[in-house]
């Protein structure tokens, strides 16, 4: 019984694979705010 | 059966979710659209929007164009430091400097006129926080940010600064007045 | 390495030997980094309270870069840290993981937090808890960061390691209690904020010893707040967590949905560290578009979750009471919950002050265009003694009236004092928070040492009410302090003096956890949740006044484009 996780919807399978939750979790900030901002502040014009 | 045990129905995705709890997610959400809206209708129909014009710049070249300014439109100075008081025309570029521990200089303002006001620091960050308007603008060393302003209401204004600068943090505040 | 399981008499948990000493250890460590934290803040609450104004300049800014570090990093990080074991180990009745490395971990972490501590009060390293460059700090501040992050960090492998281990050695059947599932999601979002914080205090430190010639204010401060924001968001989740194990364990609450309130923690994990974006809204050079997207933690999914979980938890309590038979009206169920249980009251007054001071405030000041408002006044740390005193410090300390007996074996001391201590600390700091949100709304600067300019050539003069609500900060401040200062010596003689309790079996392997059999078909379904639901849309409504009341003010403002 206890392997047999068939029945399991993939909504719940993905909220039980903490790993799978770590890397959407460390990903989507790092994308988002981390890498656009640094992107946004290189792409300051300088001043004449 | 609590939440400190692993949940009862081993397929607990499936369990129907309760109806008062279901309306209040409903709720929630749709709140949260407006919410996202909101700041992009003020970008649309809004008055009161910052700027984000902005240009790497040094301290010295920054310097160097606020005096320029002082030195055209200078109409008299005030305090024992003989902070240049500066009337620009209306739609002009102006500087302020931030700096230890003053904001320099002090502008005369038309109501109603829109100006092109350019912020930066010499030193540390500062904080322009425009009183008792309360607008309150983060000023970088190296950047120079220029936001567009119209005064609609006269009289004399205080520029406190409220970023954290050192030691006289607390004595660093300018004056700025609109007639 | 063989360790031993006590099954605890009272509670029912079982402890791992080893989990047991490192939760016991971060506790402790917690609770002393708040006593500095919490002497601190007299010193910094007596000189803004303008008529007492106690310390000079120079030490007002030591004491509140202190008061910063050691609550807002130190007393919680450690706290978190005891919360990930205790939500691991303990909850899935399983071996901790490496026990030898969450002991170095965590003397790491004391190392680090004794190191920039001795960097503060060596007096040349008053740069707030922001050390916003080009302002420098002596090198060891910025060390002792970064040796106590690395020690966090290593504790949240642990933390994600015994995972593995539970399921590996099968001490529990199916998912994850919710409870351990908003551990990890607190766990997520804690490496998220440990990796920011290496990225930008790395190069800091190696500036404070002359490697690096300038780091880049705007890029400091963006992924700073990486770090500095995320952190706070490391205790949302875990105070949650806590609001749902404490209506366990109090009311034995089952959660209405299992499936919402997961979802709900798994919009956190996705959205809520964007949030940092808060901070740099009122900055030049950022877009709009990279400003409104962060901002609202991706169209405010974030802030749906916390609206999920403010009405699941109490929702939770309902039917768990409403089954009990307290059923009248729409609210026996409340008024008969146990007021004066010190666990119980925490955690309400702790989700009422979350939901409608800190979460509205935060909504707000976190709009693109309304932070110009607030940016940088004291609006902002009234804001976030509503999210961090009210809604994380005061359900740690209710969750630690449980765990005196529990975890440290000990009578509570001075229960007569127990039942009043949530009141008298959490609702001081209510009024604290509106008084300095109030004072923020009329201009007040925070990290300011005088708000009467004394030696500037131009002062400014603050209204009379702005110097009404400093001088209710600081007589409310102080009243708030007595409260912690209470809790504080009411624990640590409870853990010293308090009557010994039975210490429970010893065993050498535990017990795995085992479902209950299923709920038979066509079971009663639980009662519905009237009371809550009303308690939800009056939050909404001032919610929506509030928010809108603001964009008025807005409105009114010298136009800027």
């Amino acid at each position: 019984m206890a392997d047999n996780n068939d029945d399991v919807p993939v909504m719940q399978k993905w909220l039980d694979n903490p790993f799978l939750l770590l890397f959407l979790g460390i990903t989507i900030p790092t994308v988002l705010y981390i890498v656009w901002g640094v992107m946004e502040i290189a792409n300051i014009p300088v001043a004449h | 059966m609590s939440a400190i045990l692993p949940p009862a129905e081993r397929l607990w995705w499936k369990q129907p979710i309760d109806k008062l709890e279901f309306i209040w997610v409903a709720i929630a959400f749709v709140w949260s659209l407006v919410m996202f809206g909101m700041m992009i209708w003020w970008h649309i129909y809004g008055n009161q929007n910052l700027s984000n014009e902005t240009y790497k710049t040094t301290k010295e070249m920054f310097a160097a164009k606020a005096q320029a300014v002082v030195d055209q439109y200078t109409v008299r100075t005030e305090t024992d430091q003989q902070v240049p008081v500066v009337k620009p025309p209306a739609g002009s570029d102006i500087y302020l400097i931030g700096r230890l521990w003053a904001w320099w200089p002090i502008y005369e303002l038309e109501q109603g006129k829109t100006y092109k006001l350019h912020l930066s620091a010499m030193d540390y960050m500062h904080g322009f926080s425009l009183q008792p308007q309360n607008i309150n603008i983060q000023v970088h060393p190296n950047y120079e940010h220029v936001v567009k302003i119209t005064p609609t209401q006269s009289g004399t204004y205080s520029i406190v600064c409220n970023e954290y600068c050192g030691i006289g943090h607390h004595t660093m505040v300018g004056r700025m007045y609109v007639k | 390495m063989a360790t031993t399981y006590r099954i605890c008499p009272r509670s029912g948990l079982q402890f791992d030997t080893e989990a047991e000493k490192l939760m016991r250890f971060h506790a402790v460590c917690g609770v002393l980094s708040l006593l500095v934290g919490g002497i601190m803040a007299l010193g910094v609450i007596l000189t803004r309270w303008p008529a007492v104004h106690l310390l000079s300049a120079d030490v007002f800014y030591m004491v509140l870069t202190a008061h910063g570090i050691d609550m807002l990093i130190f007393w919680i990080i450690f706290f978190e840290m005891a919360v990930l074991i205790f939500a691991s180990s303990t909850l899935l009745h399983c071996r901790l993981a490496t026990p030898k490395l969450a002991w170095l971990s965590s003397w790491l972490m004391v190392l680090g937090a004794i190191m920039t501590n001795v960097a503060i009060f060596q007096g040349e390293s008053s740069v707030m808890f922001t050390s916003y460059v080009p302002m420098q700090a002596k090198w060891h501040f910025y060390l002792g960061l970064i040796l106590f992050a690395v020690g966090a960090l290593l504790i949240c492998f642990i933390f994600l390691g015994t995972l593995v281990v539970a399921k590996a050695e099968k001490t529990y059947e199916g998912s994850i209690p919710l409870v351990t599932f908003g551990a990890l999601t607190a766990c997520i979002i804690a490496i998220f904020t440990i990796a920011s914080g290496a990225i930008i205090l790395i190069p800091t430190f190696f500036w404070s010893i002359g490697y690096i010639r300038e780091i880049d204010s705007l890029m400091y401060r963006v992924v700073w707040w990486g770090l500095g924001h995320s952190s706070q968001q490391i205790n949302v989740s875990a105070h949650v967590a806590i609001w749902y194990a404490i209506a366990a364990i109090v009311f034995g609450a089952k959660p209405m949905s299992e499936k919402v309130s997961r979802t709900a923690y798994f919009l956190y994990i996705l959205f809520l560290q964007l949030a940092s974006a808060h901070h740099i809204l009122s900055d030049p050079g950022m877009s709009s578009e990279w400003k409104i997207v962060n901002t609202s933690y991706f169209m405010y999914f974030a802030v749906l979750a916390s609206m999920i979980h403010g009405m699941t938890v109490p929702g939770a309590i309902e039917q768990a009471q409403r089954l009990k038979g307290y059923n009248k009206g729409l609210f026996e169920w409340l008024r008969k919950a146990p007021w004066g249980n010190p666990a119980f009251s925490s955690m309400f007054l702790s989700l009422i002050g979350f939901g409608f001071l800190g979460g509205i405030s935060g909504v707000m000041m976190g709009a693109e265009q309304l932070n110009m408002l607030i940016h940088n006044t004291i609006y902002v740390p009234g804001h976030f003694h509503a999210t961090v005193v009210i809604g994380t410090t005061l359900a740690f300390m209710g969750l630690t009236y449980f765990l005196v007996p529990v975890l440290f074996k000990r009578e509570v001391l001075f229960p007569g004092f127990a039942k009043i201590q949530p009141y008298l600390f959490g609702l001081a700091m209510y009024i604290v928070s509106l008084v300095m949100m109030g004072a923020g709304t009329l201009g007040v600067s925070r990290r300011h040492w005088d708000m009467a300019f004394a030696g500037a050539p131009m002062a400014y003069e603050w209204p009379g009410a702005a110097y009404l609500m400093m001088g209710l900060t600081g007589i409310f401040g102080v009243v708030a302090i007595v409260g912690g200062a209470g809790w504080i010596l009411q624990i640590v003689l409870s853990i010293f003096f308090g009557k010994k309790l039975e210490e429970g079996e010893i065993r050498s392997t535990p017990i795995p956890l085992t479902l209950p059999p299923p709920a038979p078909a066509g079971a009663a379904h639980p009662p519905a949740t009237p009371g809550t639901m009303v308690l939800a849309l009056i939050f909404l409504t001032a919610f929506i006044l509030y928010y809108f009341v603001n964009w008025k003010y807005l409105s009114s403002l010298w136009g800027l484009s």
